[in-house]
């Protein structure tokens, strides 16, 4: 009740003052525009001549592309506008405050901020899933199987960024460790099996991206695998559980800055 | 209320070096330095006392704040707030406290303070009669009600601290942890804080430790200060007794119709700055009335003040005799 509450206190919030720099949105949904045209160049090339890549064909890899597009939008609208924050939390001292509030510490560092910003991207992305999807005529059953996965896809995603953000107790500057990881994140625009095996290997079990877009993906066109399931759900519950006590592990280190 | 035994705290800092191949070299092999922030301090503070913490920049003042509110780990020792380990962060432990920073804020800058308290009240889960009622007594306590509407970045550095104590004050903590909380106020904004403070800490019963640089905090607030030097406690007691053992100095600022010479000048105190009609005068306090009034009748005096030396001076004084008993 009192975490439902704040949820809703801090979209608000967050929005209210986003609003104050509206030009931003604009230039946030033009360049999601550009980016998305430039993917599909990009994935149209490979289909040059070919009807197949990998075993996916056209319509099947958007909606890869669409997954990719729509995590994006996950990324821009709450992990990144909360995540990224930790650092400069840390960095000015005021993260004193969220640990000294009877409330979650890490409930407050990742929901305290909503941005606009990643808007576009998920209209953009649910549009291109809807299109390939319905050319390929699926149906409402199909969407909501690839609901689960697409959500362990993002508890993944935001475990693994929430850990990056936790280590800026010690190194207090990883803005470029952030960076790393979203570059990593681009591979999840092509279906996984596009890739060499060796990369294959370091997207599904090193950075596992796999599990974020092809996935969900699979699933969608009903060719989901048990395993595959299965490690998705395996790989978020054991993520968020790490992710967790290893924030508890650093907040052991954190000093606070000096006044 | 509060229990303090052996709580010490050291960082181990890494040493710094310079030139390219140094520096090389301790980027793959670091070495660190101890260093002893807090030395087992000890002391317990009762329940509505207005306690003074006071100590010269890396003293150790905030690091052991921030021990006491749970922020960071102590190294050695042990704190006891109301049968709560502070660092265990336990949710009746937070409800009851609240930290206060000079110069950090918590209130989000482009909107309106307003927001960041209903932020607050959801926190502290505060009901909406208890809200409005408490936001209009510290509104009126702190004359701010007009204000709480228009976004932060708006406010004065005054109206932003009163609306920064609103927000630290919202779930009426009986323990209150204030690290600099009038640092750069201008003096009307800083006799408006004292007396919020005053009248806070009477009005709850809450237990209130202070640091400030300003001797003007501690003189009208504190009955009890706490001196910590090189990360030891120095001085424990009454503050009439630390200024009357170190501070038994006052400082008069004249400036005069026209030049006067030194020599003129040492009859009444000792010179420590002259400019052409200005001077400073270190005076006796108990000879301090009557050196007054004899400038005042002797010479064509345009204006005086008289100051406390400066809380950085006595407490220099007291580093200087080393431990007071």
């Amino acid at each position: 009740m009192k975490y439902l509450r704040l949820l809703r206190l801090f979209l608000s919030t967050s929005i209210q003052a986003e609003m104050e720099y509206r030009l931003n949105f604009v230039i946030a949904a033009l360049s999601s525009i550009g980016g998305l045209a430039g993917s599909l160049f990009g994935l149209s090339l490979f289909y040059r001549g070919n009807d197949v890549l990998g075993g996916w064909v056209w319509d099947e890899a958007l909606v890869v592309l669409g997954f990719f597009t729509l995590l994006q939008g996950v990324s821009a609208s709450f992990l990144s506008a909360n995540l990224s924050k930790i650092v400069g939390y840390v960095q000015m001292g005021t993260l004193d405050f969220v640990l000294l509030k009877p409330v979650d510490s890490q409930f407050w560092l990742s929901t305290r901020a909503f941005s606009l910003w990643g808007i576009p991207d998920l209209l953009l992305g649910t549009f291109i899933i809807g299109l390939a999807g319905t050319r390929l005529g699926l149906g409402p059953l199909d969407y909501l199987s690839a609901l689960f996965p697409l959500l362990c896809g993002l508890v993944t995603l935001y475990s693994l960024w929430f850990m990056l953000g936790a280590t800026s107790i010690w190194f207090v500057k990883v803005y470029n460790v952030t960076e790393v990881l979203r570059k990593t994140l681009e591979a999840g625009r092509f279906p996984i099996t596009a890739f060499p095996a060796a990369w294959r290997i370091f997207f599904t079990y090193v950075v596992p991206v796999a599990f974020m877009t092809s996935v969900p993906a699979e699933t969608l066109l009903g060719r989901g695998s048990a395993p595959w399931l299965l490690g998705a759900i395996v790989l978020a519950a054991t993520l968020s559980v790490i992710a967790r006590s290893f924030w508890h592990f650093a907040l052991r280190f954190y000093t606070s800055a000096s006044s | 209320m509060i229990e303090v035994k052996g709580l010490s705290k050291h960082f181990n800092v890494p040493i710094k070096v310079s030139g390219l191949s140094a520096t090389i070299k301790h980027f793959f092999n670091r070495q660190y330095r101890r260093v002893d922030a807090v030395k087992a301090l000890d002391f317990s503070i009762k329940e509505g006392e207005f306690v003074g913490f006071l100590g010269a920049n890396g003293a150790g003042k905030t690091t052991t704040l921030k021990m006491l509110t749970g922020l960071i780990h102590p190294s050695g020792g042990s704190v006891n707030i109301n049968g709560h380990t502070p660092f265990d962060r336990k949710k009746e432990f937070l409800q009851d406290i609240t930290l206060v920073m000079g110069q950090k804020q918590q209130l989000i800058w482009d909107l309106p303070a307003m927001d960041s308290l209903r932020i607050n009240a959801a926190v502290y889960e505060i009901s909406k009669g208890d809200f409005d009622e408490r936001i209009e007594e510290l509104a009126s306590m702190l004359e701010l009600k007009d204000k709480l509407t228009s976004p932060v970045r708006k406010l004065s550095l005054g109206e932003r601290m009163k609306a920064e104590f609103m927000a630290a004050l919202l779930h009426r903590p009986r323990l209150l942890f204030l690290d600099e909380p009038t640092l750069g106020l201008d003096i009307n904004a800083q006799s408006a804080v004292r007396r919020f403070l005053k009248d806070y800490n009477t009005r709850h019963n809450a237990t209130v430790i202070l640091t400030s640089h300003y001797m003007a905090d501690i003189t009208t607030l504190c009955e009890r200060v706490l001196i910590i030097h090189e990360g030891g406690l120095v001085h424990d007691g009454v503050l009439s007794e630390l200024i009357e053992n170190f501070a038994p100095f006052r400082q008069v600022k004249v400036e005069l119709g026209s030049d006067v010479d030194k020599e003129t000048l040492s009859k009444y105190g000792e010179v420590e700055s002259l400019n052409g009609a200005e001077a400073r005068l270190t005076v006796r306090r108990d000879e301090l009335t009557e050196v007054v009034s004899k400038l005042l009748s002797e010479q064509n005096v345009l204006d005086l003040t008289v100051t406390d030396p400066p809380i950085e001076e006595i407490i220099g004084r007291v580093f200087q005799k080393g431990s007071v008993s």
